[in-house]
């Protein structure tokens, strides 16, 4: 339950993250208000995504306080073995030590929500909630479209599309850390 | 190393030995072949050492009856040109959204309610990633953290005891049933070294039913998949064809003894048929038993059942324990079910809602609820019961057949399952092909009981009935004249020439066995054809024999 609470009030706050990315990387950490519950942080994250333009309630000047470090947990480490599994799982390479210090440090910036008090606080999963899924009715109205489909495809047998048999396995470690010695430039 | 090869050699033994398809067999499970060692219902003695057993918990896949799919207005059709039932976002082209389908919702919430589950009135989806070229978005929705339905329970009965003629009852508790989409599907091209993608399959709506690890053996699961496979289609939920992949059914499979932790478990994949399974879970018992016995590990592994050989084969290795890293899927809102009209919020429509009250009532009649009803009603046995239920068609035939004669049901069943049910198997065909309809063997019947023909003339007509369909059950007796001989003249002088031709029988009777005058109206019955009133026969033969 406390996992889901933290990965709901993570989900929510990742819109900053994506948000400041540019900032990350440049070793700027914002901090964001502490000591203030999910939904409200959420609110204050999302009302600037929404169409209302003037409202009133949203401080036309971003403000934070720093959290102090000793109120955050233990830095994590990130050990060789897990970059090369979510590189895996990513497909994506974190090609240097600097990669890796950009991933711990965005994790040190997610661990501020560890301060926020969520106690009492249902999680969400969406900021549609209080609305009901749209049902839609059992009868057909799209599909048999297989040409226009198929013309994305870079390669088509007859009306099936073509893949590489299986999955490709990923190259070793060392074999992925030769060709991005050669990649790099 | 012995007892391994004798274990072997048991199971070998197991393999081999599928029973026929039995004329009056009642139960599906005679068709399995099982295990009896590991499937006794009797607890283990004490004094001797305790045995290891199996534990079974099954993941079933059922695609949901609609005529679209779960996320997308494309049709499901089985058998269609391949990728010509796709939208857009079934291909996962970037910018389309999930749209859910109110039947999809439904089925799965009627499933819950006949298998006496929890509703969850608010369920939630997830994401739940992997990389394969059949599943395009490289992630399939599904529901994992809150499925639409937990904690229910299926009742499901087999013939046990020591003369395999008890119905045994038991019960298999179902973790969650939780809508999910299917994949597509790949089709390997060995020698050009290629996989051809099919995506007519990606996005159909799919019930995973979690079942614990209740059972024991092979024969249980089988029997509680087939249970299963009956409710589903009695709700319209499920077509249940397990060749067609409608029902797909993976095993987890551990050995242990009783009272201790259980086992680490392998997961039998690759199954497409009730009697597939029953045979794979009882050789994955029995080869785990092996390998503790022998001091070995069962490895965490999945296998997959091979058909051909009866056993099974450890896959190709996984790189390492899957990560699916599940995380909520953002294009979906909570799902919400309504107990009726009057708990709906403002703004939602009583028919855009699913409503538990409204499909609560429109559950159907259940397999166990039928199977109690024909024992009751007809005064069947419920053996009986469970060969109506378990044939498809065979319960609504035989309610047909009572409608049109006022027979005895419990002759009637046995014309149903012997004869109508005997020439079915043995011509391969489904009740609905019967080329004897109901109103056509209710006519026969009528005939036998109002004593117009004999039993074995009557099983003739029905065989004639049987090669020229449409063809009236009077008419045949016409055309063969296989009316009932009761003129008692003509009886006579049939009888008189039987007496005849047999003086050492007519002996014998007269020296007081009187099991051979049956043996003459035996005699009597070949020269009338079996036409010959049976009363009168013996009358007249005893007459003649005194």
């Amino acid at each position: 339950m406390i996992k889901m609470l933290a990965f709901q009030t993570l989900r929510v706050v990742s819109l900053e993250i994506l948000g400041s990315s540019c900032n990350l990387l440049a070793n700027n950490v914002r901090s964001i208000t502490k000591r203030c519950s999910p939904r409200s942080l959420q609110s204050q994250i999302l009302r600037p995504l929404s169409s209302h333009q003037h409202n009133l309630k949203v401080p036309k000047v971003p403000t934070w306080e720093h959290v102090p470090e000793e109120e955050l947990p233990r830095p994590t480490k990130i050990p060789a073995d897990l970059v090369d599994r979510l590189e895996r799982l990513a497909l994506v390479d974190f090609r240097t030590q600097q990669g890796l210090e950009c991933l711990e440090k965005a994790i040190r910036f997610a661990d501020q929500l560890h301060v926020v008090d969520t106690s009492g606080v249902e999680p969400m999963d969406s900021v549609l909630e209080d609305r009901a899924l749209y049902l839609r009715d059992d009868t057909v109205t799209e599909g048999d479209c297989a040409e226009e489909l198929l013309k994305l495809a870079k390669n088509t047998v007859e009306e099936y599309f073509v893949a590489p048999p299986g999955n490709i396995p990923l190259p070793k470690r060392e074999e992925r850390a030769a060709i991005l010695r050669h990649s790099e430039f | 190393m012995a007892a391994s090869s004798i274990a072997a050699r048991e199971l070998l033994h197991n393999i081999k030995l599928i029973p026929y398809y039995q004329k009056s067999s009642c139960l599906f499970s005679r068709r399995i072949s099982t295990s009896k060692l590991q499937c006794s219902s009797q607890p283990p003695e004490k004094s001797a050492p305790q045995q290891l057993v199996g534990v079974v918990g099954l993941e079933i896949h059922a695609q949901i009856s609609s005529n679209t799919k779960l996320f997308s207005g494309s049709s499901v059709q089985f058998l269609a040109p391949p990728n010509s039932s796709v939208s857009f976002f079934d291909a996962s082209l970037p910018g389309t959204l999930p749209v859910l389908n109110r039947r999809c919702v439904e089925a799965a919430v009627m499933t819950g309610l006949a298998l006496n589950c929890t509703i969850n009135k608010k369920s939630v989806f997830d994401r739940k990633h992997y990389f394969y070229a059949d599943l395009p978005a490289g992630y399939q929705i599904t529901q994992q953290r809150r499925p639409v339905a937990v904690d229910g329970v299926l009742t499901y009965s087999f013939l046990g005891g020591r003369k395999r003629s008890q119905v045994m009852r038991k019960n298999v508790h179902i973790k969650q049933i939780q809508l999910e989409q299917d994949s597509g599907k790949s089709l390997h091209d060995d020698v050009n070294s290629q996989t051809l993608i099919d995506l007519n399959r990606a996005g159909v709506g799919l019930m995973e039913l979690v079942m614990e690890p209740d059972m024991s053996c092979g024969e249980e699961a089988a029997a509680a998949v087939r249970e299963l496979q009956l409710i589903l289609q009695a709700l319209g939920t499920c077509q249940g064809n397990m060749s067609e992949g409608q029902l797909r059914v993976d095993a987890n499979v551990s050995v242990h003894r009783p009272g201790e932790p259980l086992g680490t478990r392998t997961e039998v994949k690759n199954i497409n048929s009730i009697r597939y399974l029953a045979r794979a879970i009882d050789f994955e018992v029995q080869r785990q038993t092996a390998v503790v016995r022998r001091g070995g590990a069962v490895l965490n592994e999945t296998r997959a059942y091979d058909s051909k050989s009866g056993e099974t084969v450890a896959m190709r290795d996984k790189e390492g324990l899957q990560d699916y890293r599940f995380m909520p899927e953002p294009n979906l809102p909570p799902l919400l079910v309504f107990e009726d009209e009057a708990s709906l919020p403002a703004g939602v429509e009583a028919g855009e809602a699913v409503l538990l009250r409204t499909l609560r009532a429109r559950l159907p009649e259940l397999p166990s609820v039928r199977r109690d009803r024909l024992v009751q009603t007809y005064g069947l046995l419920p053996e009986h019961s469970f060969t109506l239920v378990n044939e498809d068609g065979l319960m609504e035939y035989f309610e047909a057949v009572m409608k049109g004669t006022s027979r005895d049901p419990r002759k009637v069943i046995g014309w149903v399952t012997n004869e109508l049910l005997g020439l079915l198997k043995q011509q391969d065909l489904s009740v609905s092909h019967s080329p004897v309809l109901p109103a056509a063997l209710a006519e026969l019947l009528e005939l036998q009981e109002a004593g117009c023909i004999s039993s074995s003339a009557a099983k003739q007509v029905f065989q004639e009935m049987w090669r020229s369909p449409g063809k009236a059950a009077l008419q045949i007796i016409q055309e063969l004249d296989l009316g009932l001989v009761s003129d008692a003249a003509d009886l006579h002088r049939i009888c008189q020439k039987v007496v005849d031709s047999h003086p050492d029988k007519v002996r014998a009777v007269r020296s007081g066995n009187q099991k051979v005058l049956n043996k003459l109206m035996g005699l009597v019955q070949k020269e009338t054809k079996g036409r010959a009133d049976p009363v009168l026969v013996r009358e007249i033969l005893q007459e003649k024999t005194s």
